[in-house]
């Protein structure tokens, strides 16, 4: 839109260590009040360290923010929300245990807070949910919601609270199309309000179609900062690798081989004991990826968990090489070649206090060559973990460092690495590149294609549909715990997958046949 | 602080040595910086706290017998404090050492006082065994209530510390009851089924080395082995250790059976080395203790050597400032909790680390 009257924020060179990496080296930004600013750039670039001294999470060593012309000098998030500043964090600080109601009460700073009514508060959640188009259901647990729905329930609160400044740390990463598409005509509409937004991306065409200005981050420095329409993708991934970016992954060879896993009326229920997974059936060949499309919350998560072994089938069998192993354990599970990339790596796939020598082995920590006599094998652990690091450009202070000092790209690249090498016949994967940069995303990507092409069968469950289109043979679409259909990964069908996604799609049959159903009994009276 | 990460290949011995230097420079200024404090809580309460320092560090360690005394209390505060070691990095809460210590005490006497026919050195060991088992089977009941039931170890642990006390003292007024004795007590152990004593004239006896010997046995297994590092999984992370197909339950069950064990073991050891018989109240108190020798050490088995025998000092020492200083126990009470506190919080401020950027 419009160049920015006044600098409602100015960040100036803001430096802030960590030990011996620079998370911020001197960075400056500034944005116009009621403006959408894009901050962009790779994992570990510095944008959320930038962000979260903005919102006052972290102190800086050096530098000074400006907000409305005045000196802000933050000592907790807490004043920073006093400051109607407000960020929704990528790891969503909610209390799981907690209702969204009672999280909003608990984010407030007054004293008076424990007096605090929720049916009070229910009340202004339901009226904002209907202001910005916000589906939110107060009186629903945290723990009970799915990725997309707590999303939902961060934004509101910031909204809730009152903020003029929305900082938002890639918040389309867990959102269907329709969810993105949503979101950022919310962001217009708040920025209508003279709202500010911050928002942390690597979606290059999210920040092209909604942001005001950019500025891109490298190396905890800002490299580039520009009018969105004074830009273009190309330059703005350009800036953020600090090279050319090649767009194209290795072409499809694959011809389909025999049957590697199949699954036949799985029925599985969820952590509620509620029926999750509710009679699906599909079969992977060598060198096929399968693609799991769907909106967040719709038994994916059951599916791939139930697959791995770490919740019984209710009904149905699964089949490995022709072997079932429906019934089996996960322990049982994992000693054959299976690989399981799950969701939310960081709290399933890691333990974050381990280094990556440790987490390296978490599947073979009792086998050769990791283990001899019962004792772990300490030059074969390190080695193997050096490798996995080189291999996939993991950036890291050592394999010695616990795995949490890694930004969220490079534990999942790290991840990704040591399924791989576990050189499995079937992999699972749920959610590649969810919260993962360019360049990170490209180096994964081309991994699951390798294995393709190495006649590996695949299941990507995937809410992010570029990466669907990208990798797979076919994709089948998941709603109310069944597949509701199948496309090919042709971009032209995109509608209809997003129609099928949100169940549009069965509801608009379910009323065809209704009305056919009328008119013809109509007709016969 | 939480995690002893796999020992590099280059330069081990350097790395080694200045992880250790720095892991232990904590502990030891937080425990200065205790008896700093403790210090001047004396001097507060009208003692001069330089004599009571004296009284209690010197004379707890001032000739052979003392430090023989105060390895004999280190004894069942290193068994103890390594088992909770194991619990504690697998996140189980352990607050049953105290009982299981009972259960091994009870056990130990039962095959004492019985099975007469037997060489004596085996029916040492049987003594021993039977003891560990005992108090890991006490343990385990623990595990198996929290892994079928969802029953909080930390509530069953203590109830099950009055169980076993209660138990105990059902034995020694009934089935092991010593007929010849009008207390409630056992009979006492045959002379040659008592633990070998080596340090004439002082009472210390082989336990201590098997103190030591389970300190560096449960560090090779935390730290160097398949199974302890399972444990470890478990305890940081049990989502991520359940995707891996490491079952939680069974490793559960493993770490609280092995401090069980211990603290089962030592039990039997003060039966077998210090009391020779079982009467009511066998500890004053082991199996709390080695919650706060645990913590001290950070749940490093090898630095659980240092803070039990720490705490033995503080132990002998606090009857020492009784008897010749007048400063009632509670101060040393004190003074160990303030060991503690400073402790807790000089690991809290050096958790700090760096954090991820991004």
């Amino acid at each position: 839109m419009s160049v920015p009257s006044a600098p409602i924020l100015q960040m100036e060179n803001i430096s802030k260590r960590f030990g011996r990496v620079a998370a911020n080296a001197a960075a400056s930004i500034e944005v116009g009040e009621g403006e959408i600013f894009a901050l962009v750039g790779e994992n570990g670039a510095g944008k959320s360290v930038l962000m979260s001294i903005l919102c006052g999470v972290l102190r800086p060593d050096a530098g000074r923010i400006l907000f409305k012309g005045q000196p802000l000098k933050l000592g907790s998030p807490l004043e920073a929300t006093r400051h109607r500043i407000g960020m929704v964090h990528q790891h969503f600080m909610l209390a799981p245990n907690l209702t969204v109601a009672e999280n909003y009460v608990l984010c407030q700073g007054s004293p008076l807070r424990p007096l605090w009514r929720t049916t009070d508060v229910a009340g202004r959640i339901a009226e904002l949910s209907r202001r910005y188009g916000l589906e939110v259901r107060p009186d629903a647990f945290v723990r009970d919601l799915s990725v997309g729905e707590r999303q939902r329930v961060e934004i509101l609160r910031i909204l809730f609270q009152g903020a003029e400044l929305i900082v938002l740390d890639e918040p389309t990463a867990v959102l269907t199309p329709g969810e993105t598409d949503r979101l950022l005509k919310l962001l217009r509409e708040l920025a209508r309000d003279r709202k500010t937004v911050i928002f942390i991306s690597h979606k290059l065409d999210e920040v092209m179609r909604v942001s005001d200005r950019v500025s891109v981050m490298r190396d905890g420095r800002v490299v580039f900062s520009a009018s969105t329409r004074d830009t273009n993708p190309r330059e703005l991934a350009r800036q953020m690798v600090g090279r050319d970016v090649p767009t194209d992954l290795p072409a499809r060879a694959a011809s389909p081989g025999q049957v590697v896993f199949s699954v036949e009326n799985l029925h599985c229920r969820n952590d509620l004991g509620l029926p999750a997974v509710r009679g699906v059936s599909f079969v992977i060949r060598q060198g096929e990826i399968i693609g799991v499309a769907g909106v967040s919350g719709n038994g994916q998560s059951e599916l791939a968990r139930a697959l791995a072994g770490l919740i019984p089938a209710t009904e149905g069998t699964i089949r490995l090489n022709g072997e079932e192993i429906s019934g089996l354990s996960s322990h049982a599970i994992n000693r054959r070649p299976i690989a399981h990339i799950p969701e939310d790596c960081a709290a399933n796939g890691v333990v974050p206090q381990l280094p990556l020598t440790e987490n390296a082995i978490l599947q073979r920590y009792d086998r050769a060559p990791f283990a001899t006599l019962g004792l772990l094998n300490v030059r074969a652990i390190e080695s193997h973990t050096q490798a996995l690091v080189e291999k996939f450009h993991v950036r890291t202070d050592g394999i010695h460092a616990p795995i949490q000092s890694l930004s969220g790209g490079n534990q999942q690249k790290f991840v990704v690495a040591r399924e791989l090498a576990r050189h499995p016949d079937f992999l699972i994967v749920n959610q590649l590149t969810r919260g993962i940069d360019i360049g990170a995303s490209e180096l994964v990507m081309q991994a699951i294609l390798e294995q393709r092409n190495l006649n590996k069968a695949i299941l990507l469950i995937s809410t992010e549909l570029e990466e669907l289109f990208a990798l797979c043979d076919r994709i089948l679409v998941m709603y109310d715990g069944r597949l509701v259909g199948e496309l090919p990964p042709d971009r032209g069908r995109l509608e209809e997958l997003g129609l099928l996604m949100t169940g549009e799609a069965i509801e608009a049959r379910r009323l065809r046949e209704a009305v056919a159903g009328a008119v013809s009994g109509d007709a016969t009276q | 602080m939480s995690d002893i990460p796999i020992r590099s290949s280059l330069d081990p011995a350097v790395r080694l040595l200045s992880r250790a230097g720095l892991a232990a420079l904590a502990p030891i200024a937080a425990v200065l910086f205790a008896l700093g404090v403790s210090a001047l809580l004396l001097q507060l309460n009208g003692f001069h706290a330089a004599d009571v320092v004296n009284v209690m560090v010197l004379g707890a360690v001032s000739d052979k017998r003392s430090i023989a005394e105060v390895l004999l209390k280190a004894t069942p505060l290193i068994l103890i404090g390594v088992g909770l070691c194991v619990a504690f990095r697998c996140s189980i809460w352990n607050i049953g050492a105290e009982g299981q210590l009972y259960a091994g005490a009870s056990a130990a006497t039962a095959c004492g006082v019985n099975f007469g026919a037997l060489p004596a050195w085996l029916h040492i060991v049987l003594i021993l065994v039977a003891g560990s088992v005992a108090g890991a089977a006490w343990g385990a009941l623990a595990g198996l209530l929290r892994v079928y039931f969802r029953a909080s170890e930390v509530v069953t642990t203590i109830m099950l510390n009055y169980i076993a006390i209660i138990l105990t003292s059902y034995l020694v007024t009934g089935p092991l009851k010593d007929p010849a004795a009008s207390y409630p007590q056992s009979a006492k152990l045959a002379r040659d089924l008592w633990l070998p004593r080596f340090l004439p004239p002082t009472r210390l006896h082989v336990g201590i080395l098997i103190a030591l010997a389970a300190a560096v046995a449960a560090y090779v297994f935390l730290f160097r082995s398949s199974a302890g590092y399972a444990v470890r999984v478990v305890g940081l992370n049990p989502s991520a250790a359940a995707y891996a197909g490491i079952s939680v339950a069974r490793n559960v069950l493993l770490a609280i059976a092995i401090s069980g064990g211990l603290a089962g073991l030592a039990g039997a050891i003060e039966i077998a080395g210090v009391n020779y018989r079982l009467y009511q109240d066998i500890s004053p108190g082991y199996g709390f203790e080695g919650i706060a020798v645990a913590l001290l050490a950070n749940n490093n088995p090898l630095a659980a050597v240092a803070s039990g025998v720490l705490f033995a000092v503080l132990r002998s020492g606090s009857e020492l400032m009784q008897i010749s200083a007048q400063v009632p126990q509670v101060l040393v009470f004190v003074i160990q909790g303030l060991c503690i506190l400073s402790v807790a919080a000089f690991s809290a401020f050096r958790r700090r680390g760096p954090r991820p950027a991004g």
